[in-house]
């Protein structure tokens, strides 16, 4: 029934294709009919999600904050959200969509994502209080950091780390020691003292920011 | 953080407990003369007289008691909850270049998943000539191909991007493991699928997700897809680990971990990237004038010495040292190693255990009679790309200190006169 040389497999249904291709992307292809506003949004929001990301989508404790932030990426310490960061809101129906809330994935239907998504909107401050969206209306939303982004430009500017003869011989004068991570002290150790002054001095260096930030 | 970890967690108890016994070791051990003849060469040990285990003791053996401190490690304040967080491989007590499938680390976004073969199906649509659905049985048909290559996490080491924080190897570098992988080429299976409708591939991607709630869901060009993507069901010998996605995961050499989706359940053609949340709000590397680069897929030439380091440090005293560490390169093989002993004003070039292979960790050696001196331990790895291994202020140049991932940079280790070793930065 295929093209495939060895026959393996079988042919996918269409119910099947439809139950797990669910993905959207930027120009809204994968969009399902439906619409949500902004004051439905708030209310299924208080309800699924502020309890870890705020009733204003501020975030709770380290959970993700969605809100806020804007203006601030050329910052010591960026705050990346919705609306500060993401480039499209196609990335925002698609995940709530398909993986909030955290440990009830796939529990929300395309009329809630849709008030979710629009009051995330109202909560960074880019849509009124009765703003409507809908399939039809979505792509006319562009998020502020759209043009945020650049193509990994590694082999451009960072062309002169390919280097054929490295320096072996003399290569500095002195070196000093500059940085101790024992100074910081945030490693866990066998005594747990160290732990608590350990998370006052990373929120005061700004440098305990998450790599591995929870969904 | 558990009870457990912090059990093995080093402390300078464990160093001084090491030093005293490598003391006596030391004064044991070859040339020197000793006055006492050793009991435990003069009295019958006990294993030497009793008997040990039976063969049917251990179905399915762990490391013995002795290495309990060979354990992935958690680090608490890293993330909000333990389900979407990352644990660590203890690479400062590995040798060689295989990764123990039960030490290697994870990382998840939803937690590890349990999905049986009997409930695993593998899904082929979008731009194909069938869309088609495959069977774990199905899978295990195809033609099959091994290969050993590094996962290694965007993130590794992305902690010390701002300064040295944590203290070892495994905590700074431990986001990697290397494996020796059995499975169907991407290739084969998208071919299965038919690419007559795929048109041009040059513009064409592939959006891969996972079977889990958070689904990880990445967009990969189709041209890399068709190149070098393994469809993988086996590493090291057995099958993939639960925490490694079993009984499917996707391996994609060179590119950073969090594109080797695990649990693979959909492959989709499509004419352009998806642009999912693990490409767009994570997975992106901010630069310091606020615009962010995307789609940062390689991950560049990097080393580390593995010992000594913080949680290796020298208990043996003055003499025979071996440096030892691992080096690897998303953008091809690994052609060298150098290593410093003086914070970068010299370097000598390392024995590599083995030849490089492409986009596989390899073991260096660089083996020195310590005269007891303060070291600042430093290696950099070069690849056959012509690839050297820069300096973190090198990447700050370009990059400033926001970029999170990616932080490939020359680490170096303060070794003390007592023979310590600690996480710093240097001049």
């Amino acid at each position: 029934a295929y093209a495939g040389s060895y026959g393996l497999g079988r042919t996918a249904l269409p119910e099947e294709i439809a139950a797990w291709d669910l993905d959207v992307s930027p120009d809204g292809t994968g969009l399902p009919a439906g619409s949500g506003d902004v004051l439905t949004g708030e209310e299924v929001f208080a309800e699924q999600c502020a309890v870890c990301h705020g009733d204003f989508a501020e975030g709770v404790d380290n959970w993700p904050k969605l809100a806020g932030g804007q203006g601030t990426l050329d910052h010591e310490d960026p705050l990346k959200t919705v609306g500060s960061y993401w480039p499209y809101l196609s990335t925002t129906w698609d995940y709530v969509n398909r993986s909030m809330p955290f440990g009830a994935a796939q529990t929300l239907e395309p009329d809630e994502v849709y008030a979710i998504v629009a009051y995330i909107l109202y909560s960074n401050d880019l849509v009124d209080e009765d703003f409507v969206l809908s399939d039809e209306t979505f792509t006319g939303v562009e998020l502020p950091n759209a043009g945020g982004f650049i193509l990994d430009d590694r082999l451009e500017s960072e062309k002169h780390f390919w280097n054929p003869e490295p320096c072996m011989e003399n290569c500095k004068d002195s070196v000093e020691i500059t940085m101790r991570a024992l100074v910081l002290d945030v490693t866990p150790e066998e005594t747990s003292a160290a732990a608590e002054p350990a998370e006052a001095v990373v929120e005061e260096a700004a440098v305990a920011e998450p790599v591995a930030e929870p969904v | 953080m558990s009870d457990k970890a912090k059990t093995f967690a080093p402390s300078r108890r464990q160093f001084l407990a090491g030093a005293a016994a490598g003391a006596g070791a030391a004064a044991a051990s070859a040339a020197s003369a000793t006055a006492t003849p050793d009991p435990l060469i003069t009295e019958v040990q006990e294993w030497a007289s009793g008997l040990g285990d039976g063969v049917d003791a251990t179905p399915y053996g762990l490391p013995i008691q002795f290495e309990q401190d060979v354990v992935r490690r958690n680090v608490e304040w890293l993330t909000a909850d333990t389900i979407s967080s990352i644990n660590f491989t203890p690479i400062h007590a590995l040798d060689g270049t295989i990764t123990p499938q039960g030490c290697a680390f994870e990382r998840h976004h939803s937690g590890a998943i349990e999905l049986k073969k009997e409930d695993y199906r593998l899904m082929i649509n979008g731009l194909v000539d069938t869309p088609l659905v495959f069977s774990y049985a199905d899978l295990e048909r195809f033609p099959r191909e091994n290969r050993v290559y590094f996962c290694e996490c965007a993130a590794n080491s992305g902690m010390e991007w701002a300064g040295a924080q944590l203290n070892g190897a495994q905590f700074t570098h431990g986001m990697i493991h290397n494996m020796e992988y059995s499975g169907v080429s991407l290739r084969t299976l998208l071919e299965e699928a038919g690419l007559a409708a795929a048109g041009d591939f040059k513009d064409k991607w592939v959006y891969v997700e996972g079977a889990d709630a958070s689904s990880n869901g990445r967009s990969i060009p189709l041209e890399k897809a068709l190149d070098d993507v393994l469809v993988a069901f086996k590493a090291n010998g057995e099958a993939l680990r639960k925490e490694h996605g079993y009984p499917v995961r996707l391996v994609v050499p060179g590119w950073e971990g969090n594109m080797w989706v695990k649990w693979l359940r959909r492959i989709e053609v499509m004419d352009g990237p998806v642009e999912s949340r693990e490409e767009t709000s994570k997975y992106t590397d901010t630069l310091a004038n606020g615009v962010a680069r995307k789609w940062t897929w390689e991950m560049d030439a990097k080393s580390v010495v593995t010992s000594p380091s913080p949680q290796a440090p020298i208990t043996h005293g003055k003499g025979p040292l071996v440096i030892t560490g691992l080096a690897w390169s998303g953008r091809g093989a690994i052609t060298g190693v150098d290593v410093s002993t003086d914070g970068g004003k010299t370097w000598t070039e390392a024995r590599l255990g083995a030849p490089g292979t492409d986009k596989a960790l390899t073991r260096f050696y660089l083996d020195i009679n310590w005269d007891g001196s303060e070291m600042f331990l430093q290696s950099r790895a070069r690849d056959s790309s012509g690839y050297v291994q820069p300096t973190k202020t090198q990447l700050r140049e370009v990059r400033g200190l926001n970029s999170i991932y990616h932080n490939n940079a020359i680490q170096t280790w303060w070794v003390k006169a007592t023979g310590e070793a600690e996480n710093v930065e240097v001049s």
